[in-house]
């Protein structure tokens, strides 16, 4: 670059001829100078932005174009990565307490056609029809000729199903993978596992949901891919609860019942180690529910937790309980049992008008289940502490149980709580709750007296819930359920060496227009065993039971639930693991009576 | 010196090309090995849950209790019967197995080793090093 002097000589010497001031030349130089450099440099500062500018542009190119190709391409399982986390199945595992298979998933396919690309249509539809047998080949035909392009077939296919669709060779018939529910058990605790159905469905995958029971009530956790297929524990325990369904079925056909249900209940954790329903159903085929007539009549109905029923007799504790936790009677205290109880116009008597009076003594009430006797107490308690006392057993709520079917199982309670509710309350009638209920209520009164949260799910420890009884009068009222077998109305109850404590109960059933029926009954009978220390709770119920053997049939729950239940304990306490205390021969012939 | 340093830098760009060419296929080569062996493992896990599908279902217990009842003859096989506990001492355990002896050596062998001291060999007449007194 040349530079151009600030006074070049010759202008200068120029100027000072003309008389000018030569001073001008130089600042006019200097300007042209400053503007020369300010040009050079705005020239620069201009390129360097477009650099820049450029690379921005290419930049933000980059990643939109990184951007774009990563929504527009398939997605694709990371090649490189070893990851832990891996989507075994869509659908986890419901097992029960120790780790056998209640429910788990089963590769299948769908069978599903193309008309378009069909080339023999009336043989297809001809063959189909021979391979399912309950698909009319009109019907099919009558599809495939229509404008439909694409129609699902079936579901689910055996392998011969799909070997035998194969061989027909027809091109439009075509399969689509599947994972279907299994429940290899079959109709064992179908009604606690509920039941599945298909969501959205597309032609690699569907969608499977529960419908019913916990297959519902965990239909997100079981579906959560982030559990990573960690299988759903139950607290059931599959052979216990085959033992109660074997029993119970064999006693329910004994018996002429129209249904029966069982429950048995940890009594410190609450947990259901079994629950059974008949009649059943196989949740592999789960029937379409009813949708004209009484729910109940469905084998889908569960009558453990959704059929609230009054269940007489059984209630009759939670008197005796809670007179003595007020202190207003003792177990020896003797109370007026004198038929007939008059209240206003109504008059209270014992089974088949018989007299227990005038006095009994409070275990004697319950052992004899006296009517007379239990009002008697009922009235000395008074209509809201025996509200409070019945609610704090959770007798007025619906039963925490994780099946989507415990919310809609609410006690019926009248809605105005009479002095003359209070009196039938206190033997079972007037209020209904369901067996599973009854199972909670029961625990809580003879586990030393804590309240009892039923579930379903496995716990590994007892949950003290808040007291609702001290553990004294639990003992004496456990007491009391010993003596109602040893010398009371379940005398069909003992099993050697399970010391079986219980209460039965009859209620005649209500009929839907009002009133009682004559001849029908739910038989109840609330068991716990061992009886001094009791590990579990046993209900048993059967509706409508009628024992003929005798010359006249008789209905009461001692003769109709509690052989049942007594079967059920000799069969279940032993899978339980509870060893039979045998009682020890003394040496010399004499045993202490206090024992 | 330019030159050769021209040469070494240009054998340096062929070598690490070399090197790169040789690690991509190396590298196509582990991924493809890696998605087999993840089509493998789906694929046994796959067969896994039919398996403990198929092994539930034949446990179910229905048939085990038909089995049970079928084979009664063979096996006697019969529900769990409180009778059935019982303590441990009531149990009648196999007796413990006597000691196989067959030569005698073969016990004193053993005991020199445990207890070495003379007064016991002398009594036990085993084989001892000969005393003092025996040698002329």
């Amino acid at each position: 670059m040349t530079r151009i002097p600030l006074r070049p000589l010759a202008r200068i010497l120029r100027a000072r001829q003309n008389g000018e001031n030569p001073d001008a030349i130089e600042r006019e130089n200097l300007r042209l100078r400053n503007e020369d450099l300010r040009d050079r440099n705005r020239l620069r500062a201009e390129g360097r932005l477009l650099v820049l500018g450029v690379f921005f542009f290419c930049a933000f190119s980059v990643v939109g174009a990184r951007m774009g190709l990563m929504a527009a391409s398939e997605a694709a399982e990371p090649r490189g990565i070893d990851s832990d986390t891996r989507i075994v199945a869509q659908r986890a595992d419901i097992v029960d307490r120790r780790g056998r298979i209640l429910a788990t998933n089963l590769l299948t396919r769908a069978l599903y056609a193309t008309p378009p690309i069909m080339v023999d249509k009336p043989r297809a539809a001809r063959e189909l029809a021979a391979i399912f047998p309950d698909m009319e080949e009109a019907e099919l035909l009558k599809q495939f000729s229509g404008s439909r392009k694409f129609l699902w077939i079936k579901k689910k296919l055996s392998p011969e199903q799909q070997q035998q669709v194969h061989d027909i060779g027809e091109p439009g018939l075509l399969f689509g993978p599947r994972e279907m529910r299994l429940y290899p058990n079959g109709s064992l605790a179908s009604h606690v596992l509920g039941g599945y159905g298909f969501g959205r469905e597309g032609v690699y995958a569907a969608e499977v949901i529960g419908t019913a029971g916990v297959e519902k009530n965990f239909d997100e956790f079981l579906r959560d891919p982030a559990e990573q297929g960690r299988p759903l524990e139950l607290s059931i325990d599959l052979t216990v609860q085959a033992a109660v369904e074997r029993v119970l079925s064999g006693g329910m056909r004994m018996m002429n019942a129209k249904g029966a249900s069982a429950v048995l209940m940890d009594v410190s954790s609450g947990e259901i180690i079994a629950m059974s329903s008949l009649p059943d159903f196989d949740p592999n085929n789960r029937p379409t529910p009813l949708t004209t007539g009484d729910a109940s009549d469905s084998p889908l109905f569960n009558r453990a937790l959704q059929g609230v029923y009054e269940l007489g007799s059984v209630f009759k504790i939670f008197v005796a309980a809670q007179a003595m936790e007020l202190g207003l009677v003792n177990a020896d205290t003797m109370v007026d049992a004198k038929p007939p109880f008059v209240w206003g116009k109504f008059k209270i008597g014992e089974f088949e008008g018989k007299n227990y009076g005038p006095r009994l003594s409070v275990t004697d009430v319950i052992v004899k289940s006296s009517n007379v006797g239990t009002a008697n107490m009922v009235m000395m308690i008074g209509q809201e502490r025996q509200k409070k006392f019945l609610a704090s057993l959770g007798l007025f709520e619906p039963t925490p149980v994780e099946m989507v079917e415990a919310h809609g199982a609410k006690p019926l309670i009248p809605a105005r709580w009479t002095e003359l509710t209070t009196i039938t309350a206190g033997y079972g009638h007037g209020m209904s709750v369901s067996p599973v209920h009854l199972a909670a209520a029961y625990a809580a009164i003879v586990n030393g007296g804590t309240k009892v949260a039923p579930t379903l799910l496995k716990r590994d420890r007892p949950v003290i819930g808040p007291r609702v009884l001290s553990s004294a009068n639990s003992a004496a009222a456990r007491s009391m359920l010993r003596q109602v077998v040893t010398r009371g109305t379940a005398s069909f109850g003992e099993v050697p060496g399970y010391a079986v404590g219980g209460k039965t109960g009859t209620a005649d059933k209500p009929k839907p227009s009002g009133g009682y029926y004559e001849n029908k009954v739910i038989a109840t009978f609330a068991s716990i065993f061992p009886a001094d220390d009791p590990r579990y709770v046993l209900i048993v119920t059967l509706d409508e039971p009628v024992e003929t053997s005798g010359p006249k049939p008789r209905r009461t729950a001692g003769w109709t639930s509690v052989p049942i239940g007594a079967e059920i304990i000799r069969r279940t306490a032993p899978l339980l693991g509870l060893r039979p205390v045998i009682e020890q021969a003394s040496a010399n012939g004499l045993r202490l009576t206090s024992e | 010196m330019k030159s050769f340093l021209f040469i070494m830098s240009a054998l340096a760009v062929m070598g690490l090309a070399f090197w790169a060419y040789n690690e991509n296929y190396k590298t196509q080569a582990a991924l493809t090995e890696v998605e087999n062996l993840q089509k493998q493992i789906g694929q046994l896990l796959e067969t896994r849950a039919v398996l403990r599908a198929e092994w539930a279902y034949l446990n179910r217990p229905d048939r085990l209790r038909d089995l049970a009842s079928i084979n009664f003859e063979s096996l006697g096989l019969v529900p769990l019967q409180p009778e059935q506990f019982s303590l441990v001492g009531q149990i009648g355990y196999p007796p413990d197995p006597l000691l196989d002896i067959e030569d005698v050596q073969d016990v004193v062998g053993n005991r020199s080793v445990v207890a070495v001291s003379d007064h016991e060999m002398q009594e036990t007449g085993g084989l001892r090093p000969p005393l003092d007194e025996d040698t002329p």
